[in-house]
């Protein structure tokens, strides 16, 4: 699926994160899960029991399937957090580890 | 009486009502199950799945072996709601751990045990304990090493364990329906009164004729007992409870406040107060109970909580179970308790049998509501 930046939304500055390393502009203003799902990045997680990928689908806060982890810290809801200048995102894969036994 | 008399007419359809329909039911009786809505108390939704020895009968011995019989043959039931119903509710007794903070916490589960082990029952001696064991910090780390360095000791006994109640209800309602029960939700009861030699259920939709009244409404019970010469002197106690986003796996064990389920969600328990029939949340509860989580898995700090809400037990003045049959309207009788998940097992498999039977053993006369009055008097 193809999305497009509303006229008014472009006039807002760029600004560069990285997801997985890889360089994306997005605007001020937008949303981790807005800014990813504008630059085709169709899954951003693997699911904690099946293991199948999955995307932000609420945008509102509501549905956990757009957890990523930003700047070191995982399960951050994507469509929560406006995104910054040289914020650095990766996927999920899997269960989030939060105990290192 | 005629035609359309149910042998038996089971009010409430929650974990206790159910377990209690689907043993009668499967003993070949015709029962109409009558329940309220959503709008309803029920603790059956809103619990936190362990299926629980520990500590369970401190004070009353029977309780202790009826709770230890129902962990023994709880493996019977999910298997028969497996192969049955269809329904995995997911059972686990891994055993089940208490974790110490502080010295307190440690003396406290002590003393429990030796007054458990005290209370034996005459001819069945130990039948009042159920073999929990204190452990050092460093025995329950090599259990559990997740738990972090503030956990001093802990008690642990080898029968604890948890399972899905959502689905345990799921599980026993697709064996109603698949065994042609009749169940009824929407039919709140408001009375019942004596037709012939039988009942009349009289419900907010009408009408139900049946030679047999089981009470298993919950909180629900207490405004129809008294009507029916039984005492039920339940109160509500409301607890709350965090559950936190799928996390890969870091609990083992089951806790009294804690269970990793088969999802990867960390269930976080539980609190009680004293606030009537009120299910609202109360923040600085919610913090307290996150709080102490952190002090015994300190990893959970770095997980996020994804919902909080609160329950309502449904609790004696003893916390003990409420099993009779009235004296002055034969053939009624009240099932009730808090640990209506853990006690599944002996509701569905050991008391429907002696309801159908028309009478309830011996092993369960400690159950009856007399031992309140012989409190008071
Ligand atoms: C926070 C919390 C944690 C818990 N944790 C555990 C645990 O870990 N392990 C455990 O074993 N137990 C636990 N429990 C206890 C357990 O949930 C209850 O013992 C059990 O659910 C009680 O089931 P019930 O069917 O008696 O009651 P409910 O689930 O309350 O069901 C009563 C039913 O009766 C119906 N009803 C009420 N009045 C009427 C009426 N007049 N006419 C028709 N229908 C009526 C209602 O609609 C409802 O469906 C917990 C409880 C709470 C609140
Ligand atoms: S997309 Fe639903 S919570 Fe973020």
């Amino acid at each position: 699926m193809k999305f497009s930046r509303l006229e008014s939304a472009n006039a807002s500055p760029a600004v560069c994160f990285t997801c997985n390393g890889q360089v994306i502009e997005a605007r001020v203003g937008d949303s981790v899960a807005t800014a990813l799902l504008m630059a085709g990045i169709g899954s951003t997680r693997d699911t904690a029991l099946s293991g199948e990928g999955r995307a932000a689908y609420c945008l509102m806060g509501v549905c956990f399937e757009c957890l990523v982890e930003i700047d070191g810290i995982p399960n951050q809801q994507a469509c929560l957090v406006p995104v910054s200048e040289g914020m650095s995102v990766r996927r999920q894969e899997g269960a989030p580890q939060v105990w290192n036994g | 009486m005629n035609d359309s008399t149910y042998d038996i007419a089971v009010i409430g359809g929650g974990l206790v009502g159910s377990a209690v329909a689907w043993g009668l039911v499967r003993g070949g009786a015709r029962v109409v199950v009558l329940d309220e809505g959503d709008d309803a108390f029920r603790a059956s939704r809103g619990n936190f799945g362990l299926v629980w020895v520990q500590g369970k009968g401190d004070g009353m011995a029977d309780y202790a072996a009826w709770t230890r019989r129902s962990a023994e043959i709880w493996p019977d039931l999910a298997a028969t709601l497996a192969s049955e119903e269809g329904v995995d509710v997911g059972l686990r007794q891994p055993g089940g751990i208490e974790s110490f903070l502080t010295d307190a916490d440690r003396d406290a589960a002590e003393l429990e045990i030796k007054r458990m082990h005290n209370q034996g029952l005459p001819g069945r001696p130990g039948d009042g304990a159920n073999d929990t064991k204190i452990i050092t910090a460093e025995e329950a780390r090599a259990l559990e090493p997740s738990l972090g360095p503030e956990v001093i000791g802990a008690a642990f006994n080898p029968h604890d364990g948890h399972v899905n109640p959502l689905y345990l209800l799921r599980g026993l309602h697709a064996g109603l329906q698949r065994l042609g029960v009749d169940y009824r939700p929407g039919h709140a009861v408001v009375r019942v009164g004596r037709d012939g030699g039988g009942y009349r259920v009289v419900t907010s939709k009408g009408d139900v004729l049946a030679h047999k009244v089981v009470l298993a409404a919950g909180l629900g019970n207490i405004p129809l007992a008294p009507t029916l010469g039984l005492n039920v002197p339940t109160r509500p106690d409301r607890g709350q409870i965090l559950v936190t986003e799928r996390l890969a796996p870091m609990i083992g064990y089951a806790y009294v406040n804690f269970r990793q389920t088969e999802e990867g969600t960390v269930m976080i328990g539980a609190s009680s107060a004293q606030a009537g029939f009120d299910t609202s949340l109360d923040i600085d509860t919610s913090a307290r109970l996150a709080a102490r989580a952190r002090r015994i898995f300190p990893a959970l700090a770095k997980a996020r909580i994804v919902r909080t809400w609160s329950a309502l037990r449904i609790m004696s003045p003893d916390g003990f179970p409420i099993y009779a049959e009235s004296e002055t309207h034969p053939g009624v009788f009240v099932v009730t308790c808090h640990s209506g998940v853990t006690l599944a097992a002996v509701h569905a498999l050991e008391l429907a049998p002696e309801i159908l039977a028309g009478r309830l053993s011996e092993r369960l006369a400690a159950f009856s509501p007399k031992r309140f009055e012989m409190v008071e008097a």
